[in-house]
């Protein structure tokens, strides 16, 4: 063609000229996965453009933090990634023990190992059971929530809340467990957890219409993956093993024996894969923490970081001055600044800490996952249909507690 | 090792030969906790990553992170994280800029920086020059002030509600019932550099 259109005209036969419709997608939308408004640029039925708007689940965490001293901030993080909790509080308190180089008994990691690693395999399940209902799937769900209803119940016996557990401490866990709860857990990792899983995932894996919606959409390849900074099943699926838990690992992670899943092909049907075996892995994990797990405290015994118990202080002077001071001032932490990154189970989970020798923070950057993957919607989706977007959104996996902060 | 914090593996000499490697542009370099940062010119920023991604195997910008020190000349620090997935390893790069002077953008390096510097100009006022789309992120539309300056208050300037009788959301200025505590834990025993309460009674006589 020798003359040249505006970009967003055709001329067609009839001399009409055509022009893209844009649509809002959210903020209310069911497969929205929160508060999410993408200002959608169609010709037809095809993504031209992209513009996700976030920010409207902003409630200036990072500044509310500063205010509160450290053990007073770490509820905040439950609120985060209120799917996966527990990941989120392992960066925080790992940061603050890596800049008061803080020694953690062994049992207490094994104990974050283990929970870490259940919170895993609930965000799976609740992410692959919406995965499923957003590509038209509604069943799969019905046993993933199932066996979710049973990882709450879980949290609950060990720290009193079913979803805001506030339970990893500076310095260890916040309570210890009964064994009848360990017990309980080593006999549904065998037998509920693994025949509702298996049995849910069945019903999709292999299903014509589900491999329709998802192979070959919103294909990334491993340099894009890179350049835009994508981590945790996002980058796994691309083809690169990346596994923080493996690569640069903490608590007892270095003791576990795990295999890293990798995607082939790098698309939807990859990244729900990879998270179905992620679960697998969790529970080898989980498995193996079990039985090694030792006996002994729970927490640090440094009574200038963690509270004593309260048993202890209605007989002790010195345990109640402690206590007392711990929940009013806190402790104070030597100034400096530590970047801690986890794998949380939507991949790297960082704290950028930065500690004036106060009992506050000074600054506390929290690195979300969704943030950089959103940010990926454009160029992913750019050719797509507008009935992929959902597809290719849930396979992020995305929380707006955690990527608006 | 006594904290259960990942483990990164050992680093010598990453430092010096980043140093080298970056020569004029470089100011400083430290090792804490384990973690390596290097401090570099501002002007420098868009050379030096482009650098570090290439010669030293940085694929990953994680994040970049605002820092507010009003004490200071240049108050904001913006820090990049890097992560090299080959080597395994980490690297913190700081510049330094006040309100007025802009930083070069990353975005043509890393295009992950779109997102992270718009988030910094959004809760910092940092200006990146030749960011293509530099809007506002986080905060509302209409948003005015910069939420993570040490001298914003944190309750803000406004609150919102819906109005009935002019049917749309409104915004009035903030209406505290209790001015939010700030205890001070300063100890009287080491130094404090204030007056007790009641104390300026006794200076006057």
């Amino acid at each position: 063609m020798s003359e040249t259109l505006p970009l967003d005209t055709a001329r067609t036969a009839g001399d009409r000229t055509i022009h893209n419709t844009t649509i809002n997608f959210g903020p209310q939308h069911p497969a929205a996965h929160g508060v999410l408004r993408m200002v959608t640029e169609l010709d037809g039925e095809i993504v031209e453009r992209i513009d996700p708007h976030i920010g409207l689940l902003h409630r200036g965490t990072e500044k509310l933090i500063e205010h509160k001293t450290y053990l007073q901030a770490l509820p905040y993080f439950d609120r985060l990634d209120y799917a996966s909790p527990l990941a989120m509080e392992h960066s925080y308190v790992l940061a603050i023990e890596k800049l008061l180089d803080l020694e953690v008994p062994l049992r207490a990691q094994y104990l974050r190992v283990l929970f870490a690693e259940l919170t895993r395999v609930s965000n799976h399940l609740l992410n692959l059971a919406h995965h499923a209902l957003d590509v038209g799937a509604m069943t799969p769900g019905l046993w993933m929530y199932e066996a979710r209803e049973d990882a709450y119940g879980f949290f609950e016996r060990a720290s009193g809340a079913r979803m805001h557990m506030a339970w990893f401490r500076p310095g260890g866990v916040h309570q210890d467990v009964p064994q009848k709860l360990l017990d309980d857990i080593a006999v549904w990792l065998d037998d509920r957890l693994t025949r509702l899983f298996e049995e849910g995932l069945q019903l999709v894996v292999d299903n014509r219409i589900f491999k329709q919606r998802n192979v070959d959409i919103g294909v990334v390849s491993k340099e894009d993956a890179l350049a835009w900074g994508f981590s945790g099943p996002m980058i796994r699926a691309a083809g690169l093993p990346w596994d923080l838990r493996k690569s640069q690992p903490y608590d007892v992670y270095a003791r576990m024996d795990f295999d890293i899943p990798v995607g082939t092909k790098g698309d939807c049907y990859d990244r729900f894969m990879v998270r179905a075996e992620e679960v697998r892995q969790s529970i080898r994990i989980m498995k193996q923490c079990l039985a090694d797990m030792p006996e002994g405290p729970v927490a640090s015994l440094d009574r200038k970081v963690v509270p004593p118990k309260r048993a202890e202080m209605k007989a002790s002077m010195e345990a109640l001055i402690h206590h007392f001071k711990l929940y009013t001032e806190g402790f104070h932490v030597p100034a400096g600044e530590v970047y801690v990154a986890t794998e949380s189970p939507k991949g790297e989970f960082g704290v950028y800490l930065v500690s004036d020798g106060s009992n506050k923070p000074y600054r506390c950057k929290i690195r979300p996952t969704a943030f950089s993957h959103l940010q990926a919607m454009d160029f992913v989706c750019k050719g797509h249909m507008l009935a992929d977007i959902t597809a290719i959104l849930s396979a992020m996996d995305i929380v707006f507690g955690e990527c608006d902060r | 090792m006594a904290s259960p914090a990942p483990r990164i593996t050992g680093h010598k000499g990453v430092v010096t030969a980043v140093k080298k490697a970056i020569g004029k542009a470089f100011v400083a370099g430290d090792e804490a906790h384990g973690e390596i940062s290097i401090t570099v010119k501002r002007d420098t920023i868009v050379a030096v990553l482009t650098k570090l991604r290439d010669d030293f195997a940085y694929q990953q910008l994680m994040e970049i992170a605002g820092v507010d020190y009003p004490d200071r000349a240049e108050r904001f620090e913006v820090v990049y994280h890097l992560l090299s997935v080959t080597k395994n390893h980490r690297l913190r790069v700081r510049v330094s800029t006040d309100e007025a002077t802009p930083v070069p953008s990353a975005t043509g390096v890393y295009p992950v920086a779109g997102w992270l510097e718009r988030e910094i100009f959004d809760l910092y006022g940092v200006i990146f020059s030749g960011h293509g789309d530099l809007r506002r992120i986080l905060t509302d539309y209409g948003f005015v002030g910069h939420p993570q300056r040490k001298d914003f208050p944190l309750t803000g300037h406004v609150e919102v509600r819906y109005s009935e009788a002019e049917q749309r959301i409104v915004y009035e200025p903030v209406q505290l019932a209790q001015d939010f505590r700030s205890f001070d834990f300063m100890s009287p025993w080491e130094g404090a550099d204030y007056i007790l309460p009641g104390d300026e009674k006794g200076a006057k006589t």
